[in-house]
């Protein structure tokens, strides 16, 4: 199968979608002749117009507001937050707005908007533009969370944001963009809620998500020359979360590690750690180990960078160490 | 208003007759505990729903406020509905999970009151790409408060609807008062309406108590939308007759300044009087007036009283599977 990176199957859903559908159309900072800040709509301008790919002004609230308006008026809109680190301008427009109409109007009105962001920790980009925010967005009902690692998943997934009722959080990461993966030309979509087993095992689960995902396999390959059998859990979206696989997962390894590259405290990781433990405590053979980003803010120094999230031999450390 | 035909006058009466009586009962109701939560009664600035509303068509959109009857209601909403919504029931506009603040009308295209004040103002610009995309000459009416004027999606918005040309009419309800905050306190410029020149946009500082200025201010923005020039900003001066709530007193407002609105500036007291004086009504079809609205909202009451609560199991099997 032929491969291409993370950021060209991003384009290849965009450009699907909006070929497919004309209701759809993106707004935001720098996305038409400058292609994005990660150059995922490379020539979607030219094929598509200003009136579909709309450029805006740095008004983070009113990208989502606009994107929020005209979902309920009958478009599709992919709105575009250059850093997650900028969601917290527009988190009126996220959180007391998009999240809540669909429920307060009694499911009378869908909010079909996806909101395409990227974050995470890598490009010394400090406290500002490399933040894990995922578990704002979890913890409001009404939002779904999608977190892709790979090309494949971020072309099947965006498909499905698109198409959804929506509102969508579409969390990227920054690290993945020039990542390459088998993605097939024909067309398919990923449903929410169905997560993937990246790699079977019998040992130990390891939940990650986002480039977790590529962090733990990395691991896991290593402790497989040591004799250790781990299974790769990738939940793909956090809201609605694959619960009943990942149960049944640790059922068979009977032991779980929690990786997530956000600060632990009041962490998606601590979520799933004590969701888990309710859930399956009876079978678990040693308490659930949670690998998570320190409690700091990002810094730019690359050492001190690399120290605050988990790194591979983090998570290898983890494994071995349980009982 | 010589170009105005009297039936629509006589429309517009109606219409701010409707929403004082209206807002007169939930007032009733919240003091009797029928009601809870929060209600924002607008009497005294009846007028600025009715006149902006009375000049728009039916695909025109309007986003509202958490002071927001007056706007459902000028738009035609249902009574019944928007009662058994004040009262939680299920038959409310939203099910009886918004309240006062949520009121929202698919139908209507009335785009959300809000319970965030300044909340609606994005939510104009994506109603304005929509009109502007569908290109059918549709407009969006966004009302706000003088409170919301200073929050910064306000610059946001209306700069991007001007570089965009949206066909949005901002209409500021400057009611003077952000719960306690005074708007000649909190405004540097004074005039709200002055701000359009930041915008290059047409500004208008109209009565907001007299719903014929606002009619016509409404009507030349939203040809002016409609031609394709972009967006307006329209203040109407106004003023809110009670507190915040009906729990607040208002002890911040001087009694003259409350008094001289009340006596001066009551927009039904001032255009019932004119369509009087000019001969386009009698006492007695005002009266007529008077008294189907009262039966309406009693029919309104008695539909909400009856009117069954949210299913609490549909509503837990729900939230299970968020």
């Amino acid at each position: 199968m032929r491969e291409i990176e993370y950021r060209q199957a991003i384009t290849e859903a965009i450009t699907e979608e909006m070929d497919r559908d004309s209701r759809v159309f993106l707004i935001g900072e720098d996305i038409g002749v400058y292609n994005g800040a990660f150059k995922a709509y490379r020539g979607l301008l030219d094929r598509y117009g200003p009136r579909r790919v709309i450029n805006t002004p740095i008004s983070e609230s009113v990208i989502i507001g606009a994107g929020i308006g005209a979902a309920i008026t009958g478009y599709r809109p992919v709105t575009e937050i250059m850093f997650m680190d900028f969601t917290a301008l527009a988190m009126d427009q996220i959180v007391n707005q998009a999240a809540k109409i669909g429920f307060m109007t009694g499911g009378d009105v869908d909010v079909p908007l996806v909101i395409r962001t990227q974050g995470g920790v890598g490009k010394g980009l400090a406290a500002q533009h490399s933040q894990s925010l995922e578990g704002w967005f979890y913890h409001i009902p009404g939002l779904k969370v999608v977190v892709p690692s790979t090309a494949y998943d971020v072309k099947g997934l965006l498909k499905t944001a698109i198409r959804d009722s929506g509102p969508v959080v579409f969390i990227e990461h920054k690290m993945i963009y020039p990542v390459k993966g088998a993605v097939p030309e024909a067309e398919y979509m990923i449903p929410f809620g169905k997560a993937d087993i990246k790699k079977k095992g019998s040992d130990v689960t390891i939940f990650a998500y986002s480039n977790m995902v590529l962090k733990s396999l990395e691991a896991a390959e290593e402790l497989e020359r040591n004799g250790i059998s781990c299974e790769v859990f990738d939940p793909r979206t956090l809201v609605p979360l694959d619960m009943d696989l990942l149960i049944n997962s640790v059922k068979k390894t009977r032991r779980l590690v929690v990786v997530s590259e956000a600060c632990r405290r009041g962490s998606v990781a601590s979520d799933i750690s004590a969701e888990v433990t309710e859930k399956a405590f009876g079978y678990l053979k040693a308490p659930v180990k949670i690998v998570a980003g320190l409690n700091t803010p990002i810094p730019y120094n690359s050492a001190l960078e690399r120290a605050s999230i988990p790194q591979k031999d983090d998570i290898i450390k983890a494994v071995k160490g349980l009982p | 208003m010589a170009k105005i035909p009297g039936k629509m006058m006589i429309e517009m009466l109606e219409k701010i007759i409707r929403i004082r009586r209206f807002e007169e009962r939930t007032i009733q109701l919240y003091k009797t505990g029928e009601i809870w939560g929060y209600l924002h009664p607008c009497i005294g600035q009846e007028a600025v729903p009715v006149g902006a509303c009375q000049a728009l068509g039916k695909q025109d959109y309007i986003i509202s406020t958490h002071r927001g009857h007056g706007h459902c209601i000028a738009r035609g909403a249902d009574m019944n509905k928007m009662m058994a919504e004040l009262f939680g029931k299920s038959t409310g506009y939203c099910r009886g999970r918004g309240g006062s603040m949520h009121i929202f009308d698919v139908e209507l295209k009335i785009l959300g009151e809000n319970g965030i004040v300044g909340g609606g103002i994005p939510i104009s610009v994506g109603a304005g790409l929509t009109c502007s995309m569908e290109g059918k000459g549709n407009v969006v009416v966004c009302f706000f408060g003088d409170g919301a004027a200073n929050n910064g999606v306000f610059h946001e918005a209306l700069n991007m609807s001007a570089i965009f040309k949206l066909p949005v009419i901002y209409v500021c309800e400057n009611n003077m008062y952000a719960i306690s905050m005074c708007s000649n306190d909190s405004v540097a410029c004074r005039d709200i309406g002055k701000r359009s020149c930041a915008y290059d946009i047409p500004g208008y500082i109209i009565d907001g108590s007299d719903p014929v200025s606002v009619y016509e201010t409404v009507c030349e923005a939203a040809v002016h939308a409609r031609e394709g020039n972009g967006p307006s900003l329209i203040e109407a001066k106004t003023y809110r007759f009670y507190g915040h709530h009906p729990n607040d007193p208002a002890e911040y407002r001087e009694k003259e300044e409350v008094e001289y609105h009340k006596n001066k500036k009551d927009p039904l007291t001032n255009f019932k009087n004119r369509l009087l004086e000019k001969k386009i009504i009698t006492p007695g079809e005002i009266k007529k007036i008077e008294n189907k609205i009262n039966s309406r909202i009693d029919k309104a009451v008695a539909f909400a009283r009856k009117s069954p609560q949210p299913e609490l199991g549909e509503f837990l099997e729900e939230a299970e599977k968020n």
